[in-house]
């Protein structure tokens, strides 16, 4: 399977007035396409750092950073804003959903950036929630939607560009334990489908849905191993 | 990012916000209201200045020989007013040397005019303007006889007590009569009233109704002006051309007649429409030199209250920045969507500026004698200029907007 991800060295430091902090210290990793990979690590581990720069949300202080065949740790903010729109779609703790937009239009947001026309748009929107069994809830806003609905929403509106990876940052951290199981699950079917999905994660049962667990500690790669689920 | 896409996306913000989004636009909405509704009510006094104060006072291509000006508006000086009254006045020999030398085609009337009161069995009516003039004074006027019929030039020359009243005048002092072959008192003498003129109207609420016109020959011509002489010599000529050259004409004639030298000026005056509407001309002048600055401030001031409105709602809803860069909106996404909510926003308090104005300038026509003309380039104004106040107050937030770190701006609360 070929290579969507490759991580070379990557570091990311922060300054802090007069003092250096080092977030990632040298990170070198490979994510193959269809993989569905745990990032996991306690807090100050550097998962957060992590899954920024993955999102292309940050860029790192050294290091390269292959996705899906170009290198985007030393691209201009409007070209990385192209590269989160075409290639990562985003998962959210909290949901971050438009609270004045309905499902629909909570969807067809990266469309509008991607500048697909109003017609192919809502075709397209609409199917990303059927998709995630949210057919029925197209003209619903965020605060008439349960926990698990909005996620899903935030799902849909992920898949809609058909990015090469999906990144989750704690998609069940907001969510009880039975709706959980409930994202767990569409993330699995995404997988099952081909889908490249990434989680950051500091749940080890949450992460044990994943086939492969990465665990940070200080900035650093402490273990990359498959999971028990990957193994069954 | 289309642009249409940008509008879409402001609407629906600001019509999820519409009292906040009401009052944000306020400045702007003043500053409109005041361009329309001020070019409206000038315009239309403009037109009711020309078309009912001088046309009505004097008369279209019609000019007056005077002594001196007898529409004064503003202050005049004592020399001036001195000047004026050592002129010589016109006199009969004045009007006929003048008419029978005119080579332009005109038609003439001697006028002479004052107050008086008008008595019928024991009514009274004060305060009416009685005119002495010629038979051609009806044509001039463009009176129209709705009773009876006008004098003619041989009731002139023979100077019959025949008289044309004014419709308030009629109504007032001869109630429920035919007025036509009644005869009336003016300083003790009879009057036979053989017409009454078709109702005028007012000019500033005053009623132009509450007239009498005789022959300027009449017994009674001492009661308004001295033997001989006259307060005006009216010329009435075709059109605008032909009234500047007899008006032209009679000035040679005049200084001729009255042997003044070159270096000399008049010691005679021209009343014309025109120069009836010098005063106002300045009045209004004025007005639209002010206008611009009063619209300046209150648009200046708009611009700033949009501008803290969005660099408030800039700060609300920096997660929704956040959002939108993380699911790929480049700068210029952030900034047009800022830049055109601001000046949807300011377009639409222009908008309903535009409507205000109309109201107000609506209510001055309603409430006043006063004419609104609604000027359409007063409303495009308005609104280019609301949109543009409107992006230049939305830039800077709109800037700020744009350079949020996705990172920080998705934390946010």
């Amino acid at each position: 399977m070929s290579t969507i991800i490759r991580i070379l060295d990557l570091a990311r430091e922060y300054r802090m007035g007069d003092e250096r902090i080092y977030a990632l210290r040298g990170v070198t990793l490979d994510i193959r396409r269809n993989e569905y990979v745990a990032i996991m690590g306690p807090s100050g581990s550097g998962k957060s750092t992590m899954m920024n720069l993955l999102g292309c949300l940050d860029t790192p202080t050294a290091g390269e950073y292959w996705l899906n065949g170009e290198e985007v740790s030393r691209l201009s903010d409007d070209a990385l804003a192209r590269v989160r729109n075409r290639e990562i779609g985003f998962v959210f703790q909290t949901f971050n959903l438009l609270p004045r937009a309905t499902a629909l239009q909570n969807v067809e947001l990266p469309l509008v950036y991607a500048g697909v026309r109003a017609r192919d748009r809502r075709d397209r929107a609409v199917a990303a929630l059927e998709r995630v069994g949210l057919g029925h809830r197209l003209e619903h806003r965020p605060n008439e939607l349960s926990g698990g609905q909005r996620q899903r929403v935030a799902i849909a509106r992920a898949l809609v560009n058909q990015p090469s990876i999906l990144l989750a940052d704690e998609p069940t951290g907001n969510l009880d334990s039975v709706t959980s199981e409930e994202i767990m699950r569409v993330f699995a079917d995404l997988h099952a489908a081909g889908q490249t999905v990434i989680m950051v994660t500091h749940e080890s049962d949450i992460a044990a849905h994943a086939e492969r667990a990465v665990v940070l500690r200080d900035g650093r790669v402490e273990s990359d191993r498959l999971t028990r689920g990957a193994a069954a | 990012m289309r642009p249409l896409e940008a509008v879409r996306m402001a609407l629906r913000t600001i019509r999820a916000q519409k009292l906040k989004s009401f009052f944000s636009l306020i400045g702007v909405l003043i500053g409109v209201t005041f361009l329309i509704a001020v070019v409206s009510i000038v315009q239309g006094m403009n037109r009711y200045m020309v078309e009912r104060f001088a046309n009505t006072l004097v008369g279209a291509n019609t000019f007056e020989l005077r002594q001196r000006p007898s529409i004064t508006t503003g202050e005049v000086s004592d020399s001036v007013e001195l000047e004026w009254r050592r002129r010589p006045r016109i006199s009969y020999a004045d009007a006929d040397y003048v008419r029978a030398r005119l080579t332009t085609p005109a038609t003439f009337a001697k006028f002479c005019e004052d107050r008086v009161s008008v008595h019928y069995e024991g009514k009274v009516a004060k305060d009416i303007f009685l005119a002495g003039t010629d038979a051609d004074y009806f044509a001039i006027r463009n009176y129209e006889i709705t009773a009876g019929r006008a004098f003619t030039e041989q009731e002139v020359q023979t100077a019959q007590p025949v008289l044309v009243i004014g419709s308030e005048l009629a109504e007032k002092l001869l109630p429920n009569v035919d007025p036509v072959g009644k005869t009336v008192q003016i300083g003790g003498l009879p009057y036979r009233v053989i017409g009454v003129v078709a109702k005028q109207g007012t000019l500033f609420g005053l009623s132009l109704d509450k007239f009498a016109v005789m022959p300027f020959s009449a017994q009674g011509r001492r009661l308004i002006c001295p033997i001989n002489i006259l307060d005006a010599l009216i010329v009435r000529t075709d059109n605008p051309t032909t009234m500047q050259r007899a008006m032209d004409e009679t000035e040679a004639l005049m200084r001729a007649r009255r042997g003044l030298k070159p270096w000399q000026p008049n010691n005679f005056h021209f009343e014309t429409a025109e120069g009836a509407l010098g005063t106002w001309k300045k009045i209004s002048r004025i007005l639209f030199l002010a206008l611009p600055g009063l619209v300046a401030i209150s648009l200046v001031v708009g611009g700033i209250v949009i501008m803290n409105i969005m660099l408030m709602a800039v700060s609300e809803r920096t997660r929704e920045i956040g959002i939108r860069k993380a699911l790929g909106a480049r700068r210029r996404d952030i900034l047009a969507q800022f830049v055109v909510e601001s000046a949807t926003l300011s377009g639409a308090g222009a908008l309903l500026g535009i409507g205000f104005g109309l109201g107000l300038a609506f209510v001055v026509k309603a409430v006043t004698p006063l004419p609104a003309a609604v000027a359409p380039w007063s409303m495009l104004v308005g609104v280019a200029l609301g949109v543009s106040v409107g992006i230049a107050a939305g830039v800077y937030p709109a800037t700020r907007a744009s350079r949020l770190d996705p990172i920080v701006a998705l934390r946010a609360e």
